[in-house]
């Protein structure tokens, strides 16, 4: 008899302290996702650049969801040289064909993947970029060559709208 | 905090308590004794903890998406309600809260004036909630101002050149509170600093509150002196705690009715339209928990007086203590006050009513008359009401007011000559 | 506590009783049924779709919408137009942007991101081309009115011939509903004035709701979430506020006392 009771006891303070937890979760979250993306900046996804005053061997560099994105019009040479790494020299192997769907154009973030700082235009040791931060060289398809960053810089989404603009995002 | 030594069971909560007293602390509030009649009227100090996390935890959210500028200020308070995740649902909690605020305030002042908590020894928790009472007011008003909407903007024109009313230096207090000519971006910024520190120094002021209850330990409804622990008191944990609790959540019920289905209702709509130095709305009032003091202020027909009586209608409160002559607390066995206490409730009612009316005609005489009546519950009524009441016999325990033990001699006593 | 609850109610009503008195001096407004009202309410979408139309056509030319974007016209809760149809919509409007390159403004197609195009440049601008008054922006008109919908709704319709005795100057209407009777905006609706694509009549009772039902979303564009939220938050509160009294009532057995 006794024992029964303790159960029932025990039962409907189990509940009560479940069910104030749900609460006390579902009351969490909004406090949480509000630092969350709102809305107007969700709906600023892409960004189009006109690219046709663009001359091979120059980078322009334009602002896509407050970050730098690279656009560089390579030369032949630049493109040859690219495609010419082996694989087994990266440190992150990915095929210049991966990353410039349209070897003529690199379209990447402008961001190093080591501290996120932005690399210098036609610096380091591999004719591509170089971040002065903490010195990572990154050759001339954005992919990390030397020094502490761990991956090559990023490839946004992006497609060319018609041959002069490409709209990125 | 010394009536009882606390020893942790484990090692390690020793060693630390040994250094810092938390746990001793921690077993002190669960411990405290409580008065084991409280009722339901006591449940508002919890709830007034509650509300004022509430406030800092949404306060804290909203600000940072709101931007304290003059010309950003409406507009961040919109990207607020549309954009940003739960927005709304912050915002509102936010805005309800202060009323949701007050409304506990209030409940929690009259209770004290009904059980006369403030007596005797407890005049200063009464004075430390009198000044958290007052930083409430300057909070919410601050924070009235800061979606800057045509009320925030007149709002604090009105109140800042209360100001004004001080002879020689008003006008320059005004100048330098404005940081300007007139309310303009200065003032939103200072304005905003002040809305985000007041609730700190209202959270330390909190505990200082609670730490001066657990002196002499809560009053009751029968309001007399306890020993405890005794078979008078229960522990503070689990049975406050869970009666509390229980309050809390009818409280959060209608609460929650009003930020999901009415949250504009206590609002203006002119707040809705952007602050414009060039027309003052139609019809201009305070939020309703200021509504009185609105009235007391309107009621005198001299600039400078009708600031001071507006004051001195809140600092008479700090006061009380000493104004209230009678030995008894509990207005249980005081006949007499408890029908001026009544009085009292109906007249800060109707101040409140008249302050959202048009100051002109008969709303004014109403005023007037309760605003004087006011002044006079406090200095008069209560001092001699003390003095010449014949007040009803008090019983000598709770335990003996609860389950009507064996009467004892001195109720008997009392009784008898009552019934002479 | 039951004296406890009777009093609670008592100042709740008081309270309650105390503000609406605000609005001592109103006139008595046009009814309607809202469906956004009550705890389930929801906007009708497809009213909500012909109020926008009713806005674009009639309201646009003077009053702007500055906090709208053309992406909320396809968010949920909201007139839910499919996302091409938005996209359609947005493009139909003429966006200044730039800076460019060259560093000039250039005008483009609007997109998604973009807010309502507004009819006039600044406030001046707007009081310029409008006899000194303002049209005011229409993003929260509704909630900035005393008499929110319903006063919107009857303003709508309240356009009379002034009675004998007034005067009114050149610009300005008289309406029974307006503060004052006096308004600078003439009657803008007229039956038939807009056609509605899905065969509505376009009476002005009919346009007048849907453009109200209109601006209540376009000030309040959570108001469907925020009922759904608050049934769910509410059924909760009491599931545990049940939950929480029997076991204060276990835990006060423990002593013989009364709670």
């Amino acid at each position: 008899m006794s024992e029964k009771k303790t159960k029932r006891r025990d039962f409907l303070f189990t509940a009560t302290y479940a069910v104030g937890a749900v609460g006390v979760g579902a009351t969490i979250w909004p406090m949480i996702d509000q630092m969350n993306p709102d809305a107007s900046v969700k709906a600023l996804a892409s960004t189009e650049v006109n690219v046709s005053t663009v001359t091979p061997g120059k980078t322009i560099t334009v602002l896509w969801r407050g970050k730098p994105v690279f656009i560089r019009r390579r030369t032949q040479e630049e493109i040859a040289e690219a495609k010419s790494v082996k694989l087994e020299e990266l440190k992150h192997p990915e095929k210049d064909e991966d990353r410039a769907k349209n070897p003529e154009w690199l379209v990447m973030l402008g961001v190093c993947t080591h501290l996120g700082c932005v690399p210098l235009d036609q610096k380091g040791d591999y004719n591509g970029w170089f971040c002065p931060c903490h010195g990572s060289h990154y050759d001339i398809s954005g992919r990390i060559r030397k020094g502490p960053a761990p991956t090559n810089m990023e490839i946004p989404k992006y497609e060319f709208v018609d041959t002069n603009t490409i709209k990125i995002g | 905090m010394s009536d009882h030594e606390y020893i942790p069971k484990s090692k390690v909560g020793k060693w630390f308590n040994d250094r810092l007293p938390l746990l001793t602390l921690a077993n002190h509030l669960t411990d405290y004794p409580t008065p084991k009649n409280l009722n339901y009227w006591w449940t508002f100090g919890g709830i007034l903890t509650f509300c004022l996390l509430t406030q800092i935890v949404t306060g804290l959210v909203l600000a940072m998406h709101y931007i304290a500028h003059a010309d950003m200020a409406f507009d961040s308070v919109e990207h607020i309600m549309r954009d940003v995740n739960y927005g709304w649902l912050i915002r509102y909690i936010h805005a309800n809260g202060a009323s949701m605020f007050f409304l506990a305030v209030y409940i929690h002042i009259f209770r004290s004036l009904f059980y006369g908590s403030y007596k005797s020894p407890r005049e200063i928790i009464w004075i430390i909630g009198i000044i958290i009472y007052l930083l409430m007011m300057a909070a919410a008003f601050m924070g009235y101002v800061l979606p800057w909407g045509q009320m925030s903007f007149w709002g604090a024109t009105v109140i800042t050149n209360l100001f004004s009313a001080i002879p020689l230096v008003g006008e320059g207090i005004v100048t330098w509170l404005w940081g300007g000519y007139s309310v303009d971006n200065p003032t939103l910024t200072r304005f905003f600093t002040l809305h985000y520190l007041i609730p700190f120094l209202i959270l330390g002021l909190v505990v200082l509150h609670i730490w001066a209850l657990h002196v002499p330990g809560n009053n009751n409804p029968v309001g007399i002196d306890i020993k405890k622990p005794s078979k008078d008191t229960v522990p503070f944990h689990p049975y406050i705690v869970i009666k509390d609790g229980f309050a809390l959540l009818m409280f959060m019920i209608v609460f929650a009715f009003f930020v999901f289905y009415t949250p504009n209702i206590l609002g203006h709509a002119d707040n809705y339209i952007e602050a414009d130095p060039l027309v003052t709305p139609a019809h201009i009032v305070p939020e309703w928990y200021l509504l009185p003091f609105y009235a007391i202020l309107r009621s005198v027909p001299d600039k400078l007086l009708g600031v001071v009586a507006m004051l001195a209608a809140i600092f008479i409160l700090a006061a009380l203590p000493w104004l209230d002559t009678s030995k008894i607390r509990s207005a249980v066995f005081r006949p007499l006050y408890r029908q001026f206490y009544w009085i009292l409730v109906v007249d800060v009612l109707v101040l409140g009513y008249v302050g959202a009316m048009p100051a002109e005609g008969l709303y004014l005489l109403i005023a007037r008359v309760a605003t004087v009546y006011y002044f006079l519950h406090f200095l008069v009524v209560l001092p001699v009401l003390g003095l010449k009441e014949r007040t009803l016999p008090v019983p000598l325990s709770i335990t003996e007011s609860v389950l009507g033990g064996s009467p004892n001699l001195a109720t008997a006593k009392n009784k008898e000559s009552l019934n002479n | 506590m039951k004296n406890f609850l009777r009093s609670i109610f008592l100042i709740i009503f008081l309270a309650g009783f105390q503000y609406n008195s605000n609005a001592a001096e109103k006139v008595e407004y046009l009814k309607t049924d809202w469906s956004f009202k009550g705890l389930f309410g929801k906007f009708d979408r497809a009213s909500l779709q012909r109020g926008y139309q009713v806005y674009t056509e009639v309201c646009s030319s003077c009053h702007s919408m500055k906090y709208l974007s053309y992406r909320n016209l396809a968010e949920k809760g909201g007139p839910e137009f499919t996302e091409l149809q938005a996209k359609a919509i947005a493009a139909s409007f003429e966006v200044k942007d730039g800076p460019n390159e060259d560093g000039e403004m250039f005008t483009r197609p609007g997109k998604l991101s973009d807010k309502f195009v507004m009819p006039y440049e600044n406030i001046k601008a707007a009081q310029a081309a409008n006899g000194g008054a303002y049209p005011p922006d229409m993003s929260v008109l509704v909630k900035a009115r005393g008499g929110g919908v319903d006063y919107i709704y009857s303003l709508l319709q309240g356009y009379e011939d002034p009675p004998a005795g007034i005067t009114l100057d050149d610009g300005v209407y008289y309406n029974k509903y307006m503060y004052g009777n006096k308004i600078k905006m003439a009657n803008q609706l007229s039956d038939g004035l807009v056609e509605y694509s899905d065969g509505t009549k376009a009476s002005v009772e009919q346009m007048s709701k849907d453009v109200t039902t209109f601006l209540m979303w376009a000030a309040e564009p959570h108001l469907e979430s925020r009922h759904q939220m608050g049934f769910k938050a509410i059924v909760y509160l009491i599931i545990l506020t049940i939950l929480v009294y029997f076991s204060m009532k276990r835990i006060w057995s423990r002593i013989k006392t009364e709670v």
